[in-house]
């Protein structure tokens, strides 16, 4: 099996030039899906039986949730492929995807309080699932400490891809917290396997505003790990003819 | 694949084995500790330590609240189906918190058989329907999905 094409990949400059094209489309594209979920959600879908107004913080709530797992799963295969390949661009992934991942974590804990006082009677309780998120917060923000810790940015990327594989433990644990341990936090509402136990009317605006996320965290992750190229690639020739004539390109 | 890459490959899967089985263990070993959390059928069993702080939680048992007429007093009953027990409260009860929903208490069993609750919290199921939906629903809905709490 040839491996070139992998190889191909791993270099920062066909990655800048190649995303280029996408990010307006990217960027519109979820824009626009968060703006129609947002407004569906919480204009247009029904009240809960039970919680009334405030179960529509599930708009935000679930999807940054969502994001904040399936983003650190990207950081720590960035982090592997990095120290198996030694493929510098996916170290650069990798370390942009750690503040992302950090704040769609803290967004998921901060509406889950802001939730949890009038629903529960608690803005936090210690229970599997709200521990394990806040364990993952603090990892995320632990990859972004160690990989600015080095003088060497090699030293730096391989201690945080390291930490980011050992934290993959984590994932599992978060998502099967609600059905292994006692937890006030309710468990799964969406099932891939079942129907999922919420009423349609209230389902396609939560769909809406999961697509929405995930493009938009697309969107960012490039516009972040482009960022990051060019501070490490500036002194190579391409990145030199780039920044000297000012092609609207250079701009983002 | 190139002999090193493969080699760092297998040390990278090793990485991430190792570690989930470390944390596995711990929490295997930390299993008794996780929570003091018992169901309304141990305390008939008399498996829960008199004065120490507990939780406990089951479904509020209809029609057992009783208010204090002067004061946040309240009494209510929590079942898990086998059996009830008498909780004591004297703060404001969360929103969700009804009759046939399930609740969560912690708090200290006291020598009478009661328990003497500081905290109660409500917990909410996983369901999110609109109100005419739940409204064709009465009577099933009763605490539905905490048949396991």
């Amino acid at each position: 099996m040839s491996w070139q094409w992998f190889h191909r990949l791993g270099s920062p400059r066909w990655f800048y030039q190649k995303t280029s094209g996408w990010l307006p489309w990217l960027g519109a594209a979820s824009l626009l899906l968060l703006a129609v979920g947002m407004a569906w959600g919480l204009g247009f879908a029904p009240q809960d039986s039970k919680q009334g107004n405030s179960y529509r913080i599930i708009y935000i709530h679930v999807p940054a949730a969502f994001l904040a797992l399936a983003g650190y799963y990207i950081m720590a295969i960035c982090g592997a492929v990095g120290l198996i390949w030694k493929m510098k661009l996916s170290f650069v992934v990798m370390r942009a995807a750690a503040p992302i991942g950090a704040a769609l974590t803290f967004i998921a804990l901060f509406t889950g309080a802001v939730w949890g006082k009038p629903t529960w009677g608690a803005y936090w309780v210690w229970d599997a699932r709200i521990t394990s998120m806040l364990i993952l917060f603090f990892l995320y923000l632990g990859v972004m400490a160690l990989s600015g810790a080095f003088a060497r940015e090699q030293s730096g990327d391989k201690a945080s891809a390291l930490l980011a594989l050992v934290g993959t433990v984590n994932i599992p644990i978060i998502y099967k917290s609600v059905d292994w341990w006692f937890t006030l936090h309710q468990p799964a509402t969406l099932k891939l396997t079942q129907a999922s136990t919420i009423d349609p009317s209230m389902f396609y605006p939560l769909i809406t505003m999961i697509a929405g996320f995930y493009l938009f965290y697309a969107w960012v992750l490039i516009l972040h790990t482009r960022s990051l190229v060019l501070q490490r690639e500036w002194r190579t020739q391409w990145v030199r003819e780039l920044l000297e004539k000012p092609a609207p390109a250079a701009r983002a | 694949m190139h002999p090193a890459r493969k080699q760092r490959l297998i040390l990278v899967v090793l990485l991430v084995a190792l570690s989930s089985v470390a944390v596995g263990f711990i929490t295997y070993a930390m299993r008794s500790n996780m929570d003091y959390f018992y169901a309304p059928s141990a305390f008939v069993a008399g498996e829960v330590p008199f004065e120490k702080r507990i939780r406990a939680g089951g479904c509020v048992v209809p029609g057992s609240i009783v208010r204090d007429g002067d004061s946040l007093d309240v009494r209510f009953a929590l079942t898990d189906g086998e059996a009830e027990l008498e909780v004591v409260f004297n703060k404001i009860l969360p929103d969700l918190f009804a009759e046939g929903e399930a609740a969560v208490v912690t708090g200290q069993l006291q020598q009478d058989g009661y328990v003497r609750a500081d905290q109660v919290l409500a917990k909410h199921d996983e369901s999110y329907t609109p109100p005419e939906v739940a409204e064709t629903m009465v009577g099933k809905a009763d605490c539905h999905g905490d048949a396991k709490i």
